[in-house]
């Protein structure tokens, strides 16, 4: 899931200071899942929004609403009727989804109330972490079912650098190094071969270095 | 001979390679360099010249090189890969290589987070493998990355570091093995402390081989006092001190502790001169320069041969 983080209630409030009717928009998928941005994070902010501008004597209204996803039309269309009623919309979907609402309503200011983080895995209960960067090139079948370009803080190909001590990454002690999780795995696979292979240089096209990208699949569409 | 290298032509020779550091100045005063040089000079066969080492702005190896240069060094141009993209590195080899650089080392690179910009963004395009790669395809290929000819091959000779005392251990001298494969041709390990742990490295790299290919210089750094010691331990990532060498030190006056640290050093020396496959020494004091030619002086390896 895409993993987010919740902007702190001062930086929202800035934000907001020149409004005063917004439409607060959470997100059904993955923001739920990580709990920054479902139908229950809508009714924390909204309240702590309405709390600390009424004790500034600035009263606020706040619709809230949650829809399925913000990041397709289907969805994002619902809030149309009523869009116009409000100054701005404040988004709790990740940055695709408040970007999509961006340029589907190009009159309307939309501010982001969440910190976009992460492709991510929860851990356990309130624990996410990252494992994915979207580069557009798997590696996985290489290295034991582990990224080490998500999970080596260098994202190392031919890792582990020198920094790796007890298992832990040289950036952060109580981070997992990278590297050593691949080796675990291999050997652990009985694959350690794998490990004397060189990886090459890596093509970064297909990653945000070729530019924005684009998925078109011609048998879909309509 | 495939370059004009001075350590390959000790190496040549049959001879230990003795080199040392030189970290270059976090400001625009070459005099700096020059008076680091001064104390080298006669002591070493080549001298590093470290790349904004522990993610600290200084000035470029590629500068402090050529001022070395100009004194009469061979220098190794240090490279680490956290700062550039393959068009920056290859577009600085050629540069190092067109003003007579000779040898380079190629690195990972510290994290920028141990630095004095940690709110840097890094780049890491290539891993240090991968960079050996690189100087190996446009100097014995005479090709750029994307395979296009390159007009004027960049002559250098190619080093590389490694570290034994890293973890995960079993995995050290498989690595070394892959940096072999990629083509380096020296290596320079990280201060060892340890020695049976180093003894035990040295041994996994001899079960493959992999000294016949690539020679390996053992690194030592001599400590100024117990506290330095300390801090080696607990605070540099993968680095090993026995608590004998800190006993060791701790058992004589203060005034005393810098001495014994250049004897602890000395004696390293002695022993890993002894053990197969070690092809030389390299002396990195840090910020300690004028000691190294006492150290080398102490461990029989002067004089060095003249650089031609």
């Amino acid at each position: 899931m895409i993993v987010a983080d919740r902007k702190s209630l001062d930086e929202i409030l800035k934000m907001l200071k020149p409004y005063k009717k917004v439409l607060l928009l959470g997100c059904n998928e993955c923001v739920t899942v990580s709990a920054t941005g479902g139908e229950r994070e809508v009714g924390v902010l909204a309240s702590e929004l309405k709390l600390s501008r009424a004790k500034d004597g600035q009263e606020i209204e706040i619709r809230e609403q949650t829809l399925e996803r913000q990041c397709d039309h289907e969805y994002i269309d619902q809030i149309r009727p009523f869009v116009g009623d409000y100054e701005v919309v404040l988004s709790m979907a990740c940055g695709a989804g408040i970007q999509y609402l961006a340029e589907t309503y190009k009159d309307k200011t939309v501010l982001p109330a969440v910190n976009t983080t992460f492709l991510g895995v929860t851990l356990e209960q309130g624990v996410w972490s990252e494992r994915c960067q979207g580069c557009g090139e798997c590696v996985l079948h290489m290295t034991g079912g582990i990224c080490p370009i998500a999970r080596c803080a260098k994202s190392l190909l031919n890792g582990p650098c020198g920094g790796s001590s007890n298992g832990k990454c040289e950036v952060d002690k109580d981070l997992e190094c990278g590297w050593q999780l691949i080796i675990d795995r291999l050997k652990a696979l009985n694959q350690m071969e794998k490990y004397e292979e060189i990886i090459p240089i890596k093509d970064w096209r297909t990653s945000r270095d070729g530019g924005p990208r684009k998925r078109i699949r011609e048998d879909l569409k309509l | 001979m495939k370059t004009k290298s001075n350590i390959e032509r000790v190496l040549e020779s049959g001879q230990l390679v003795v080199t040392s550091e030189c970290g270059p100045p976090r400001g625009a005063d070459a005099e700096v360099i020059r008076k680091k040089g001064k104390l080298l000079q006669g002591a070493v066969d080549a001298v590093n010249v470290t790349d904004n080492q522990t993610s600290v702005v200084r000035m470029s190896s590629f500068s402090a090189c050529l001022i070395l240069k100009e004194m009469g060094f061979d220098p190794i141009l240090q490279m680490v890969c956290r700062d550039r993209n393959r068009i920056a590195i290859q577009s600085d080899i050629l540069g190092a290589a067109a003003m007579g650089i000779n040898n380079i080392l190629c690195l990972t690179g510290d994290h920028q987070k141990f630095g004095d910009h940690p709110r840097a963004k890094n780049v890491f395009d290539m891993d240090s493998i991968q960079l050996i790669q690189t100087v190996k395809t446009m100097r014995d290929d005479g090709k750029f990355l994307e395979g296009e000819e390159i007009k004027g091959r960049p002559v250098l000779f190619i080093g590389a570091a490694e570290n034994p005392f890293a973890d995960p251990f079993e995995i050290r001298a498989a690595r070394l093995g892959k940096k072999a494969k990629a083509g380096v041709e020296f290596l320079q390990t990280q201060c060892i402390y340890n020695i049976p742990r180093f003894e035990k490295w040295m041994e996994m790299v001899r079960d493959r081989g992999i000294h016949e290919k690539v020679a390996i210089l053992a690194g030592v750094t001599p400590f100024k006092s117990v506290g330095m010691a300390r801090y080696m331990k607990n605070s540099v990532p993968g680095m090993d001190v026995p608590d004998e060498m800190i006993d060791r030190l701790k058992g004589v006056l203060k005034e005393k502790q810098s001495e014994e640290g250049i004897k602890i050093c000395v004696e390293t020396i002695q022993r890993l001169k002894q053990l197969p496959g070690v092809r030389g020494i390299h002396i990195m004091a840090i910020e300690w320069e004028e000691k190294v030619r006492e150290i080398a002086e102490m461990a029989g390896l002067l004089p060095r041969p003249q650089i031609v």
